[in-house]
């Protein structure tokens, strides 16, 4: 675990209440770690503190008891080598596509300072993104010109453009159709490939955790913690086929019932 | 499959009439405000005529209209004071609401301290406050352009709060976890996003503003429209007090449509599918 690039120590995260014991518990002791460069989806019944997870790792939640570490840094304010996706695209729709996906760069040192000087340099790179999740030409549209699969495409772009070292997904993929989500699959799949970034993806859909990740992680029911850490070990580059496969959808029960499990916890 | 086509003449004749039914033309569309004002005046005159009202209870259309020509120059200048009032006072109502309205929507606390303050203010009739601008400011401008300031102040201030308080989470969180401070968030995000609200509670503020000046001026001024109706009212002249009103329309309209075109051009990209 030497080249761990988060790990989260025994977290506590309480939401409301003002630490006075009355609000809701979103998580408690959940305890994890994501290697450099690894693909790791956390699945979970809903309510599970998922998205909770994806808030205190990039800094916007600071947790009440344990520690978060990000490369290597105790994590006390928003990190900065995190991109983020959620499932609403929400681009500005006074930008066109291209200045939503530079966006970033206007906030993030030291690619605020640099980006008018370099804009050239920086709008080739945004242009390459775009392109390699098949976009291109569609830089000068605005996004309410896009269907909902390009604004998440672009929205993509936006979370990469800065180059981060983690990429933090959350459901990027929930409101789409089947075909765009199968093509958005391999889109991140080869964007994984072909950088050395780490992923965390957080989703309800096992399929997707499955075909995507090294390592897929279960989530308990609310107040969540990590209760199942399985190893997925399908060779890469891996095609849309094995899905298929016996053996994938194996994985994919597996991991269902240990979700049910949970599930029946709570209710009982 | 053959019994399914549709070869009856009635059915064809049904889906042209329904054709033409759902195009309107546009040529009738431009041309339906002049058709349905010239018709609204028209019925006035001749019901004004056959019915045989007195001229001080009704006076026709064209009564009012050579009123118009006869008082021109008085009216001329009376509407002028009072367009000079209603805009100073909008122009101040503009800079103060946005400077509100982007605090209220920019801190939670102050949005909570000024909250019930605001409409407190706004709950008062302004028509109550005139005296007391009067006690403070003397008759004339000043109450007026303070009047219709306060009057058009709170659309303004409550749209742009609105604008900034609806940001999507999301597209803050994805800035916050940047890096980006509040101030970043707010020009990146907040204050392009209210801007659409901003230019839209334009169009009700300048309608109000008019209402703002012309009460004052009804109450305390020796010069304006308000004051014109006011002094021919006195004195019968009801043709007089209707051409104060068809000219305080007249600015109305004019007004509101330079703030509708001010509101296309700064925020096209909010009314999607338009010529943004």
């Amino acid at each position: 675990m030497s080249d761990a690039l988060v790990t989260l120590d025994r977290v506590d995260m309480t939401y409301g209440g003002h630490g006075s014991g009355t609000g809701t518990k979103a998580v408690a002791g959940l305890t994890m770690a994501v290697d450099k460069g690894e693909f790791v989806a956390v699945v979970g019944p809903s309510g599970c503190g998922k998205s909770t997870l994806m808030k205190l790792v990039t800094g916007l939640h600071i947790p009440e008891a344990g520690a978060i570490l990000v490369a290597g840094e105790r994590v006390t304010k928003p990190v900065s080598i995190v991109g983020m996706a959620f499932q609403n695209p929400t681009m500005l729709p006074w930008r066109t596509t291209l200045d939503n996906v530079l966006l970033p760069l206007e906030i993030v040192k030291p690619h605020r300072t640099r980006l008018r000087t370099h804009k050239a340099e920086y709008v080739e790179k945004a242009e390459r993104l775009l392109k390699l999740v098949g976009l291109e030409g569609f830089g000068d549209k605005y996004p309410w010109q896009l269907s909902g699969g390009m604004q998440q495409r672009a929205n993509l772009c936006r979370a990469l453009i800065h180059e981060p070292a983690l990429l933090m997904l959350d459901e990027p993929f929930g409101a789409l159709d089947a075909f765009t989500r199968e093509e958005l699959w391999c889109v991140i799949r080869d964007i994984h490939a072909n950088t050395d970034v780490t992923i965390v993806l957080v989703t309800h859909d096992l399929r997707e955790a499955v075909f995507l990740a090294d390592r897929v992680l279960v989530m308990s029911a609310r107040p969540g913690k990590v209760i199942v850490d399985r190893q997925v070990d399908f060779a890469r580059p891996r095609d849309l086929d094995i899905m298929y496969e016996r053996s994938f959808s194996d994985v994919v029960s597996e991991l269902r019932e240990h979700i049910a499990e949970a599930r029946v916890k709570v209710g009982a | 499959m053959s019994d399914l086509t549709l070869s009856d003449e009635p059915d064809e004749q049904a889906v042209a009439a329904a054709r033409a039914q759902a195009g309107v033309s546009p040529l009738l569309l431009a041309a339906m405000p002049w058709l349905v004002t010239l018709g609204f005046l028209l019925f006035w005159e001749l019901a004004v005529r056959m019915l045989d009202v007195a001229q001080f209870i009704l006076p026709a259309p064209s009564v009012i209209f050579e009123a118009i020509v006869k008082y021109w120059p008085a009216i001329w200048s009376n509407s002028l004071q009072t367009l000079y009032t209603t805009l100073l006072g909008f122009g101040l109502a503009i800079i103060f609401g946005l400077a509100l309205g982007l605090a209220i929507g920019w801190s939670k606390a102050v949005y909570a301290g000024l909250y019930p303050l605001m409409i407190g203010f706004n709950a008062i009739p302004k028509v109550a406050v005139v005296p007391i601008l009067v006690i403070w400011m003397g008759i004339g401008t000043g109450p007026a352009v303070v009047t219709a300031f306060l009057i058009a102040f709170f659309p303004i201030v409550v749209n742009v709060a609105t604008g900034l308080a609806t940001i999507e989470p999301e597209s803050e969180d994805v800035l916050r976890a940047l890096g980006a401070s509040k101030f970043d968030v707010m020009w990146k995000v907040g204050i392009p996003r209210s801007m659409p609200y901003f230019f839209g509670s334009l169009k009700v503020a300048i309608t109000l503003a008019f209402v703002g000046s012309v009460i004052s001026e009804t109450i305390a001024a020796n010069s304006g429209l308000g004051h014109l109706m006011l002094a021919a009212q006195s004195q019968f002249n009801v043709p007089l007090v209707f051409a104060g009103l068809v000219m305080l329309a007249v600015e109305g309209i004019a007004m509101y449509a330079v703030m509708a075109w001010v509101e296309q051009r700064t925020t096209g990209w909010a009314h999607r599918g338009g010529n943004a």
